[in-house]
Order: structure tokens, then C-alpha cells, then sequence
């Protein structure tokens, strides 16, 4: 029998799946009232110590939670553990970020009378930047050793998130990195950007992070009521 | 390193698409990639060719089309083009008018454009 070629016309997202999944975790964060903040950076810019800092801060007034993705180990999730918060280790055994469906698939666990869930991304400034979490804020991380051209570097990672975080700022006397340079490069890409400074072993700037998610919450609060 | 899983999810659209069309065998798939999908494309044709084994699409071909960045000025309208993920000139601000309220309109984006198949 002769076969027939024929053209099919699909024009179908391949990250539709995911954009699903993510869609009906943040219909579920919304209806529960629960900020979810998925932080994005490369390894080793802080983000646990960050997430170690803000949880002290936060937690005699509000009930935090945090989500930890990780190649392996549980050894972030036992850091967020020791300073008694709730934590939820997702080993990706070598995936190189989050999904929404390994966040669904464990999604069960999570008290519904949380107010703030922190989702640690795998540490890869690339990757993540792709995948949809249902997260109501997106943070991307970037540390002061890692140096100031970053942002043009990896635009999609700060063209995605809502707020940049400069960390280990308590270093700048030490590194050649330009501050304004970094942060006007990163408002070029993404003018709606807000940027912190701070420090998790000085303190510097942590209040000003803390204020501006309790702030966050209360209007998202005030949308959805 | 994500080209896998996208490649995997691919293979689900390539799958359904097919077995709708009553598909005997894939012979070329087309996708879009936006340059700011955070797809490598060499990533996601390695990917594709080592997924591709012992599926409807295992003698397909993999065509790429890229799409460039592409952002439009909330302002004044005017759309601007990077001429690569690479070009350093490129700047985010509007050429035209000084604003920075720009939203961006292409390349973000991956997507299952065509298939071909024999029936």
C-alpha cells in the first residue's frame, strides 16, 4: 500500500503540561491565602542562609513554610528544620530545577493555613527560569562574589522574577563588583524589578525584605477576600 | 540541562497528536524555540535524537526555527528586535521613545509547530 504523506498543524506549547499543573497550584495558593516565593540562583548564592535569616524574622507573626529542591540530600531542608520551620526536601536526582509536578506531588503535605510558602529552587540561574511553579512571587538571588555582569547573562532568570535579591553585600569592600552597575543592567531588562540589598551575616537590608512580603501578603489577602 | 524533560513532554504532544491523525510514522517535526526559552537547541537535538528510539517518530527529523526576541513599547507602540540572544546593544529601553514599560511579545515561547506524517 502507497503511503500518504500529510502536514499536521499542531502549534501546541511543550511546556503546556507544566503551565497546567502550575495554573491549579496557584489556584489552590490563592484560595488559602498563601504567598509562595520561589527563589531562583545559582548555587551557593545564599538562599538557604537568606530563607535561615527571614524565617527567624517572620515567623513569631506569620506560619511559614518551605519547599527545598535539591539534586540530593536533605541537608538544606534539615537547616530550615533546626530553626523550627516546616520543611519539605524535593530531591530531583539530577533534574537541574523544579517542576510543578514534583511541587503537586507532594502538595498534599502542605498545611492550607500557611501565609508564606518558600519555594527553594535547585541552585542554576538557567533552568528554573523556564518552569512555572504557581509561585505568587518570583525572587531571583545574586551574590556579591559571583560578579556584576550576571544580569545580561542570564536574562530570562531576571526577566521572569518580580524582585532581585543582592546577597553577601557584607563583602562589597572586598570584590570588584559595581552595584549600580548590576542593578541598572537588571532594571534594563526588567524596569518593574525591586531590588534589595542585604546581608544574611550582617542583616543589612533583611527588615526592608520582610516588610516588603508582609506587605505582598496583606494586598494578595485583600484581592482575594 | 532541562532539554530532557521538555524533549519528554514533546514526545507526549508528538504521541497524542499522531495516534488523533490515525499517524503509521513521524517523518519530521517542526518546533518553535523562542531565543529566551532557555532552550539550547544543540541540548534539545541530542535530546530528541536519543528519545526519539523505539517511538512513532523514530526516523523523524528535527526542525528548529528560532524566534528572536521581540519586545513592544507600551508607550509609543514601537516594536524592537534583538538581532541575537547575544547582542550586546541590545537594550531594553525604547528606541524610539526613552521607556522602559516594554513588553516583551516574542521569544519566550517553545512550542509543537507541525508534524509530518505518513498515514
Amino acid at each position: 500500500m502507497e503511503q500518504k504523506k500529510k502536514e499536521l498543524l499542531v502549534l501546541e506549547d511543550i511546556l503546556g503540561s507544566n503551565k497546567k499543573i502550575a495554573g491549579e497550584i496557584k489556584k489552590k495558593l490563592e484560595k488559602h491565602g498563601i504567598l509562595a516565593v520561589n527563589l531562583l540562583s545559582a548555587p551557593g548564592s545564599g538562599k538557604t542562609s537568606l530563607l535561615e535569616k527571614i524565617g527567624l524574622k517572620l515567623k513569631d507573626n506569620y506560619r511559614l513554610g518551605v519547599i527545598e529542591g535539591d539534586i540530593e540530600t536533605e541537608r538544606d531542608a534539615d537547616r530550615i528544620r533546626k530553626i523550627g520551620l516546616p520543611a519539605w526536601q524535593i530531591t530531583t536526582h539530577g533534574a537541574c530545577h523544579l517542576e510543578a509536578r514534583m511541587l503537586a506531588k507532594i502538595f498534599d503535605q502542605i498545611p492550607a493555613d500557611l501565609n508564606f510558602l518558600f519555594i527553594e529552587n535547585v541552585g542554576n540561574l538557567v533552568c528554573p527560569a523556564s518552569f512555572d511553579l504557581g509561585e505568587g512571587l518570583r525572587s531571583v538571588l545574586l551574590s556579591v562574589p559571583e560578579g556584576d555582569d550576571k544580569p545580561k547573562k542570564y536574562p530570562e532568570a531576571f526577566l521572569t522574577s518580580q524582585v532581585l535579591v543582592l546577597t553577601k553585600c557584607d563583602l562589597l569592600p572586598y570584590l570588584p563588583f559595581d552595584t549600580d552597575r548590576v542593578i541598572k543592567e537588571a532594571l534594563e531588562i526588567n524596569p518593574h524589578l525591586k531590588v534589595f540589598k542585604t546581608s544574611a551575616t550582617t542583616g543589612e537590608g533583611l527588615d526592608e525584605l520582610c516588610a516588603f512580603l508582609e506587605e505582598e501578603l496583606k494586598q494578595r489577602l485583600s484581592q482575594h477576600a | 540541562m532541562h532539554e530532557l524533560s521538555l524533549v519528554a513532554d514533546l514526545f507526549t504532544i508528538i504521541e497524542q497528536q499522531a495516534n488523533l491523525a490515525g499517524a503509521k510514522k513521524v517523518t519530521k517535526v517542526v518546533v518553535s524555540v523562542g531565543e529566551l526559552s532557555g532552550v539550547v537547541p544543540e541540548l534539545f537535538r541530542s535530546a530528541f535524537l536519543s528519545y526519539k528510539k523505539r517511538t512513532i517518530a523514530d526516523k523523524a527529523r528535527l526542525q528548529l526555527k528560532m524566534v528572536k526576541i521581540k519586545f513592544k513599547c507600551r508607550s509609543c507602540g514601537q516594536e524592537i528586535t534583538a538581532r541575537n540572544i547575544r547582542d550586546e546593544s541590545f537594550s531594553y529601553v525604547c528606541p524610539a521613545c526613552g521607556s522602559k514599560d516594554m513588553e516583551l511579545v516574542a521569544g519566550r515561547d517553545l512550542y509543537l509547530e507541525k508534524l509530518e506524517i505518513e498515514i
